[in-house]
């Protein structure tokens, strides 16, 4: 149905990909174990959808290439993670900020006392390249987020959800990054305002360039607007295909979008595809 | 007896008003000085989340390491600069040493390093500059000694120039410290960490980095504190029991508000002269070393939070 939907198998394309996780495991607090090898790539330009329930470890996956591990006592501790072609696991998250690689939280975690404009100048902490520049992406992000720009004086503990998803989004644009890591944007706001966010996320895809690998519950939406989909179950990835595939997949259609053709099903046949071995790094 | 606690304080302050703006502005000295030590406190806990127990230490060792560059023959503004740079290393010190390897820990092991901190310095400060009291330089610095007289609603009212120099300095610092938070891209940065730390971390800004500037931030103002408060007694480790006082300031002022902890600590300045001069002969003196804590403990049964505060205090 859309004609960008068709790219993007990792498999298939010669470009180094602009991130690549390879077999990683993630453990908390040093007996936790969370992520039980998981591997992923996202292409230089690609919007990567990584799917699953709550607690299949999507955040942690994020978090792990975004380092804001560290900070909450976990460890990677097998495996690498290579963005832009070198290893980045035990880059401190600013270090991984300058790089380009930038993390939007679950959440959205705006800065609730500073108003909007300086939530998006603290998205700009890392940059040297000076005030006119900083200014000309200010306007970049007004222009992309209209909303933004009415509210640019208040607090952002006082706009509404979907402005602070935005807000959130903008930040993180300050910093001129390659890759956003966009956790769960469409958390607890309403179906118009996630359509407006998902929309400006693929124009930001399709004109900055910028890639994405976004982590989603609502996999409907993800999968309209992906260009390729991982899913993921108790630290795993079980399953991965372009978005088109995954949309015409019997067991995704069943589990994740909740319609189905056949009879119900259960999980036990799902389960086949966690005994399927994954590529190994 | 009722007659003494309720309405003969004030008729005192209706028949002698110059007493009792004497009274006042000399509660109002002593007030800034007890928000200077409260601004310290705050300036560190908005930005760690720490209860920085070595604050009174700080303005002490600040204090003494100013006063032994002089008596090394140091020009005084050189001795100034070099104190400076020696909270500059403290700060990063810490951060190095107590902070980064406790990050996540629990708030009171944090709050306990603190404690171990006052006692290291003290340690270093008694090793180097011995135990006994030293004289604050006063003149050297060039604030000015002597005393103003103002003859004003029938009576005389005395203003210490010492004091005059002492609130204007707490005034411009406190100034320099908000448009600094307000305008600066640090500033800016330290009300973020301050906001949340994990989303600050997410933008790419090195807590790390923020916490030395803080600590140094914090450092700039204890040696000021110490300058103010050994120029009116004597630079000696005494002192930090001062600190102590800070604490009802901060619970009246809130935590987390800088506002708050000058408001709190002109409150409780005044609070407590006005306490000592009109009630203090009831009790046979002795008010102003406890009705600091007895304002602030009616405080937290009305407003834990403080007056300016924004969350209920939970961290000591």
């Amino acid at each position: 149905m859309q004609s960008e939907v068709t790219q993007g198998t990792p498999a298939s394309e010669t470009a180094p990909p602009i991130l690549s996780v390879n077999n990683i495991e993630v453990i908390y607090d040093h007996v936790i174990l969370v992520l039980k090898g998981v591997s992923l790539t996202v292409q230089r330009g690609g919007i990567v959808a990584l799917l699953g329930a709550n607690g299949a470890g999507k955040t942690t996956t994020l978090k792990a290439v975004s380092n804001l591990l560290k900070a909450e006592r976990g460890d990677v501790t097998k495996g690498s993670i290579i963005f832009e072609g070198e290893r980045v696991d035990q880059l401190s998250p600013a270090d991984l900020v300058k790089r380009g690689c930038i993390q939007v939280m679950e959440g959205r975690h705006c800065f609730g006392h500073l108003t909007i404009e300086e939530n998006l100048l603290t998205g700009a902490f890392t940059r040297r390249d000076g005030g006119a520049a900083i200014k000309r992406d200010m306007e970049m992000v007004y222009n992309y987020f209209p909303r933004l720009r009415q509210r640019m004086k208040s607090q952002a503990g006082y706009t509404s959800g979907g402005e602070q998803q935005m807000c959130a989004i903008g930040r993180a644009l300050m910093s001129r990054p390659k890759m956003i890591l966009l956790d769960e944007p469409s958390m607890g706001l309403a179906p118009q305002v996630i359509e407006e966010i998902f929309e400006i996320v693929k124009d930001l895809n399709a004109k900055e360039g910028v890639s994405f690998l976004l982590a989603e519950q609502n996999t409907n939406m993800a999968l309209k607007y992906a260009t390729y989909g991982y899913i993921m179950e108790t630290g795993r990835i079980v399953m991965d295909g372009s978005a088109q595939s995954l949309r015409e997949n019997e067991d995704v259609k069943e589990f994740y979008l909740g319609v189905s053709e056949g009879d119900k099903k259960s999980f036990r046949e799902v389960k086949s595809y966690k005994r399927r071995k994954r590529w190994l790094a | 007896m009722l007659y003494n606690i309720f309405i003969d304080p004030f008729m005192q302050m209706g028949g002698a008003p110059d007493l009792l703006v004497q009274t006042l502005w000399e509660g109002l000295v002593s007030g800034v000085l007890y928000a200077l030590i409260a601004l310290g406190f705050v300036l560190i806990f908005k930005a760690s989340g720490v209860f920085n127990f070595a604050q009174g230490i700080m303005v002490v060792f600040a204090a003494l390491t100013l006063v032994g560059f002089h008596e090394k023959g140091v020009p005084a503004w050189i001795a100034v600069i070099l104190t400076l740079g020696v909270m500059y290393v403290l700060a990063l010190a810490v951060e190095r040493v107590v902070l980064r390897p406790l990050v996540n820990q629990p708030d009171i092991i944090l709050f306990m390093a603190t404690f171990g901190l006052t006692y290291v310095l003290i340690g270093i400060g008694e090793f180097i500059f011995g135990g006994e009291p030293k004289q604050m330089i006063t003149e050297q610095l060039f604030l000015p000694r002597g005393a103003i007289d103002v003859k004003m609603l029938g009576g005389r009212v005395t203003f210490q120039k010492l004091d005059i120099a002492a609130a204007v300095i707490a005034t411009v610092m406190i100034g320099a410290l908000a448009a600094f938070f307000q305008y600066t891209r640090i500033g800016r940065a330290l009300r973020a960490v301050a906001d949340s730390h994990k989303a600050a971390l997410s933008v790419g800004i090195s807590l790390n980095q923020i916490w030395a500037i803080v600590w140094f931030a914090a450092g700039i103002v204890a040696l000021i504190t110490g300058v103010m408060w050994g120029a009116r007694s004597e630079v000696s480790f005494g002192l930090d029991i001062i600190a102590l006082k800070a604490l009802p300031v901060l619970i009246l002022g809130g935590f987390t508000s800088i506002p708050g902890a000058i408001v709190g600590g002109l409150i409780i300045g005044i609070g407590e002269k006005i306490a000592e001069f009109y009630w203090g002969p009831l009790v046979g003196g002795g008010i102003e070393n406890w009705i600091a804590y007895v304002i602030a403990l009616g405080f937290l049964m009305v407003r834990p939070q403080g007056l300016f505060g924004d969350k209920i205090i939970e961290r000591i």
